[in-house]
């Protein structure tokens, strides 16, 4: 739920966009923002700040460099604010009906309130490393669990490795844990997604929110190549981040991609968006530098890779 | 004791044996810290990276090297010889394998025993590296001694010895975490580590037989 952290260098042309999409729709009131909560947790810097359209979740305190930012809109709660969710969302096109859904990182629990919207039976299990925002989203962001939404407040990737020795299955692992300034680096390697591609049935995928620019874009691509094979590659020209889908099957073709997303029609309506206008931003082919080397458990430097 | 005629102020050996002392000294503060910087990576796929995985971490380094500190006091009590200096490096860099080449194999088994990531992370700390920092505690006050011959200058040269060690912690620091992981993978670096760590004890070894010799043949 968290748009990823902004390059330095990139930030200023960041910020240049998000002033012109303010300038431009006049949806985003910059001014009048309050910070409505603010707490120091044991990982991070909590704020949840207000303006007359949205409420938000962020982790730093630059107000136009808060891209680290988990958004919804204050008088409807399941239009999706920022493009990355609609591109999770694309997703629906590899698989439609996952019974079982692990997400790592919470933030604000944008997609946890969209997937238990869209599939009310599904049991949906969350590992967030931070009590404290577990706490902020149920008090800022209506975030509860019931018996079919369930959080483990520990580690993702500890999650993930015990869950693989209880031989446990989810249909749907989205990773959405790379949400401050500082990404963890145990998430990102090709052990960490051998561990998670354990998890899943044949049918089954993940669904990664990552990084778009800078060295890491390829570090993380060669990754999930390895792991993987080929996957989907989502990205936008107007959002900082991209999307992988990946999974143990080969994935359908563009002419099937077509065909599912015309079948859902306007089911994806109530969050704004139509998975048909999507399938554009879906790429297969590997723009990235294939000399990069491969993320491991003993080589990891992506905090270095992404400055 | 014996005095050479080639002394410097600092102590009644030659020059060198104190140059030596200091850059081995700087040495093993570099590696003390490259060490603890690198077991948050080499945990962090076991128990993760929660808060209590460093404090593992810092916990045990912090009680290992008191303790050495506390050993290597009472070894230089007894005549200070660098051959035992050296020693103490090549047993650091034989008690560093095991990190390398079964660490994974003991995380994996803790993991399974130990559900609680406080509890596993803190064990598998004490087994991973309380051992070779221990001994790395040791080369402190051993290095204090080797350098001290006046008990006036004492303060001033554990002064200096601890700027040395600390200096290289820092560098030891910074050069791991900004540098030594975008180049190379986690093994290799400790394995580096070891390999100078032994070459460091060689060195002292050799130059202590050196000087062991020549002071039998003068007497």
């Amino acid at each position: 739920m968290i748009v990823s952290a902004a390059k330095p260098s990139m930030l200023k042309s960041l910020c240049t966009v998000l002033l012109l999409c303010v300038a431009g729709t006049g949806a985003l009131q910059a001014q009048d923002v309050k910070t409505i909560h603010q707490e120091r947790s044991l990982y991070r810097n909590i704020m949840v700040t207000e303006d007359s359209t949205r409420r938000c979740m962020r982790f730093t305190v630059a107000e136009l460099s808060g891209q680290n930012q988990s958004c919804r809109f204050q008088r409807d709660h399941d239009k999706l604010v920022f493009p990355y969710a609609k591109m999770v969302l694309t997703s629906l096109l590899v698989q439609d009906n996952p019974k079982r859904i692990l997400i790592i990182g919470l933030g604000g629990g944008t997609l946890v309130h969209t997937y238990s919207l869209l599939f009310p039976q599904a049991d949906i299990v969350i590992a967030e490393i931070d009590e404290a925002v577990v706490r902020v989203a149920g008090t800022y962001f209506d975030f509860a669990t019931t018996n079919k939404i369930k959080v483990a407040t520990e580690d993702g990737r500890i999650y993930v490795k015990r869950a693989g020795l209880r031989a446990d299955k989810f249909d749907l692992v989205i990773l959405d844990a790379f949400n401050g300034d500082y990404i963890p680096e145990h998430l990102m390697t090709a052990e960490f997604l051998e561990e998670v591609k354990k998890l899943l049935p044949d049918n089954g995928m993940v669904v990664a929110n990552t990084f778009s620019g800078s060295r890491l874009y390829s570090a993380e691509s060669q990754t999930y190549a390895k792991v993987f094979g080929k996957f989907f590659n989502i990205h936008m020209a107007t959002a900082g981040n991209r999307i992988v889908v990946a999974s143990p099957q080969p994935l359908p073709d563009r002419a099937m991609l077509e065909q599912r997303a015309a079948a859902m029609g306007d089911r994806l309506s109530r969050f704004d968006m139509k998975l048909s206008d999507m399938t554009q931003y879906i790429h297969t082919d590997p723009d990235w530098d294939l000399k990069e080397r491969v993320i491991t458990d003993q080589y990891s430097p992506v905090n270095q890779l992404n400055n | 004791m014996p005095v050479s005629s080639n002394t410097s102020p600092l102590s009644a050996r030659p020059r060198h044996h104190n140059t030596l002392v200091l850059c081995l000294a700087f040495i093993s503060g570099f590696i003390v810290m490259a060490i603890e910087l690198l077991g948050g990576r080499i945990l962090a796929p076991y128990f993760g990276s929660s808060i209590y995985v460093w404090g593992s971490i810092i916990t045990v380094f912090m009680l290992s090297l008191s303790l050495g500190y506390l050993a290597g006091g009472r070894l230089s009590l007894r005549e200070p010889r660098l051959t035992l200096y050296g020693s103490f490096y090549i047993a650091a860099a034989v008690l560093l394998l095991p990190l390398v080449l079964s660490g994974n194999a003991i995380m994996e088994a803790l993991f399974l025993r130990i559900e609680d990531p406080r509890y596993g992370s803190l064990l598998v700390s004490m087994l991973l590296f309380f051992l070779p920092t221990a001994v790395m505690g040791m080369i402190a006050p051993y290095s204090v001694r080797l350098l001290v011959v006046e008990r006036e200058r004492s303060g001033h040269i554990a002064g200096l010895l601890y700027f040395i060690s600390t200096l290289g912690s820092a560098i030891g620091t910074l050069a791991t975490s900004f540098y030594l992981v975008l180049w190379f993978e986690v093994n290799q670096i400790l394995l580096t580590m070891a390999l100078a760590l032994l070459l460091s004890g060689a060195l002292a070894i050799v130059v202590g037989r050196k000087s062991n010799l020549a002071l039998a043949v003068s007497s």
